[in-house]
């Protein structure tokens, strides 16, 4: 089964396993977000605290706690998703979300310096490390399994777009 | 392995010969199709049907006098003759075709609801429903302020009718599943339309899981509406079934307008046709019900009873031995007896999520289906967010379910559970 080893990597298993971050935030201070995958009823609830909204994209992630249930692939990415943007501002985590989308061959920039003849699911990440989310590039070789693992990073958008909106 | 079972003598072999996509494989393993609560596969003879169809019959219904088109006609019309036999209809004319079973359950919905539904009126739902059930009502509620009252479902995966009188106390509709999609409940409704017209609420039943598996005869039923869909029985998609009670069809207004659907139109206003036409605007999917009527004729010649009895003996077979070897590490949802149930089985397997359980079971060849399976108010009171759903029809036999069992072993392994 090489091609199920390629997509349950064992650090998705781990943080499937023992989800970090798992959990609530008090509300308010911190906004709480829910995401669905209509497809499969998974449910992510993000819940996001900032230092100071009024900082805009300087503002800096001071907690984060996720709650609802779903497969391996989507608790995993919430799991890994909540560990990477802890402590970072909110523009470093937008740039965080848009180098995991990429990996996901998602680009949502649209069709602005569209490649030619080239391979479009291999585009580069952008210049940030995802580290541990590295884990879920195997994913895209499962399409169907895409929304599995950009459920949480769409949630958490919603959640820094409301915050920021107050 | 052959199933046995009283009077049962579905030669599986044989009927696998006629399927073709049964022949081939998916992940390069033989294809082990256990969905077909989602939609059946479909024999040869109906395949054929519909190509013969096109290839000798084609032409628009109803608005031409050359032969051609008479033929299209009376494809289409044999093919309306055909199902009401195999419904026990009093008539062809009580028969409206659809587009699939969604569609029927809107109409009843949208169109009898909206002459006969106003402000406070109640209409009575079960938990089992599926949303194609439920959401039409929904929009009814919002539009009209109708309310919605609820049949429970038990920890016994049936319907609790202990409250059945209150619910039913000034309900104007009982609209109810024959059979779950999900726990594959077999619920009683020639009782509970018996109780809902004392009460004096019309009743309209999806039969979209129950016509394709059991002998479905409406005159037993005693509802009002029925409702299924072609492409879960054999059939083609693209055409759907809704039969109603001659006088409530003809009291219905009709649904969609346009050309077909009509005796007369002027500048001020128009007069619809009779039924079954008055619910047929546009052209119809004629190849699809020249399809659909293949898929009862092959029916008809297994017989409903045969297949019913072979469901069940696949369910005890699958109860038996998936709870053998998995013990309590599986969750069987619904009723936990073969013959309370339909050919569907909704299970869960350790902590395995439903959706990490059908990609394993993809590798073996074996499709399944995850997720809500469109019952999401069932799903909460199951208390889980979805479930890994096995379903099983004619072309399947115990082999298939080892091959489920062997996967599921498989996949327990893998996740190290
Ligand atoms: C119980 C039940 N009702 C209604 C439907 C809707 O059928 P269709 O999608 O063919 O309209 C389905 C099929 O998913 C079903 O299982």
């Amino acid at each position: 089964m090489s091609g199920l080893e390629d997509l349950y990597r064992e650090i998705i298993l781990d943080h499937y396993r023992s989800p970090r971050n798992r959990g609530e935030l008090a509300v308010p201070p911190a906004h709480r977000t829910d995401g669905f995958n209509p497809l499969c009823g998974d449910e992510i609830v993000v819940y996001l605290e900032l230092d100071d909204a009024s900082k805009g994209e300087g503002a800096t992630v001071t907690g984060i706690k996720i709650a609802g249930q779903g497969c391996s692939i989507s608790q995993s990415s919430a799991s890994m998703m909540s560990a990477a943007v802890s402590g970072k501002t909110v523009a470093e985590v937008r740039d965080l979300t848009k180098a995991f989308k990429a990996m996901m061959s998602i680009h949502e920039e649209g069709l602005e310096g569209e490649p030619s003849g080239e391979e479009p699911v291999e585009a580069p990440a952008g210049d940030l490390p995802l580290g541990d989310l590295e884990a879920l590039r195997g994913v895209v070789k499962f399409p169907v399994r895409i929304k599995c693992a950009t459920l949480s990073w769409n949630t958490l958008a919603q959640n820094l777009d409301e915050t920021l909106a107050g | 392995m052959e199933v046995t079972g009283p009077g049962h003598d579905l030669d599986v072999q044989a009927i696998r010969k006629d399927f073709p996509i049964l022949a081939t494989q998916m992940n390069g393993k033989p294809l082990t199709y256990l969905d077909t609560a989602a939609t059946s596969q479909k024999p040869q003879s109906v395949l054929d049907a519909m190509d013969h169809y096109y290839e000798t019959s084609n032409a628009n219904v109803h608005r031409a006098a050359y032969s051609l088109a008479e033929a299209a006609t009376n494809a289409l019309e044999g093919a309306r003759a055909k199902v009401a036999r195999f419904i026990g209809a009093g008539s062809a004319n009580e028969v409206v075709f659809t587009k699939n079973a969604t569609e029927s359950l809107n109409l009843v919905a949208h169109a009898w609801g909206s002459k006969f539904l106003s402000q406070g009126d109640v209409v009575v739902l079960s938990q089992l429903e599926h949303h194609a059930n439920i959401v039409p009502w929904h929009q009814l509620a919002a539009s009209k302020g109708i309310e919605l009252r609820w049949i429970p479902v038990g920890d016994d995966g049936r319907l609790d009718l202990t409250d059945l009188d209150a619910l039913f106390d000034g309900a104007k509709m009982l609209a109810v599943t024959a059979m779950s999609n999900v726990t594959g409940t077999i619920t009683p409704v020639t009782e509970l339309a018996e109780r809902a017209h004392a009460a004096g609420a019309l009743v309209s039943v999806d039969a979209c899981q129950y016509a394709p598996h059991l002998s479905l005869d409406v005159q037993t039923f005693g509802a009002d509406f029925v409702s299924f869909s072609s492409h879960k029985m054999l059939g083609p998609t693209g055409i759907g079934v809704l039969w109603g009670r001659p006088e409530v069809l003809d009291a219905t207004p009709p649904f969609m307008g346009g050309g077909g659907m009509i005796l007369d139109v002027t500048m001020d206003g128009f007069t619809p046709a009779a039924v079954p036409q008055k619910f047929e605007a546009g052209t119809p999917a004629v190849a699809e019900a020249v399809g659909l009527g293949a898929a009862v004729d092959y029916l008809d010649a297994l017989g409903m009873d045969q297949v019913r009895a072979h469901e069940v003996a696949l369910n005890r077979y699958a109860i038996e031995m998936l709870t053998d070897r998995f013990g309590d590490s599986l969750t069987i949802h619904g009723p936990q007896e073969p013959e309370a149930r339909g050919g569907v089985l909704s299970f869960a397997l350790a902590d395995i999520h439903p959706h990490d359980m059908s990609q394993v079971l993809n590798e073996h060849g074996v499709g399944v289906r995850p997720g809500h399976h469109c019952a999401k108010p069932l799903m909460r009171v199951l208390g889980v967010g979805a479930t890994t759903r096995a379903s099983w029809y004619v072309y399947n036999d115990t082999d298939d379910i080892d091959v489920l069992g062997d996967a599921l072993a498989d996949a327990k392994d893998f996740f190290g559970l």
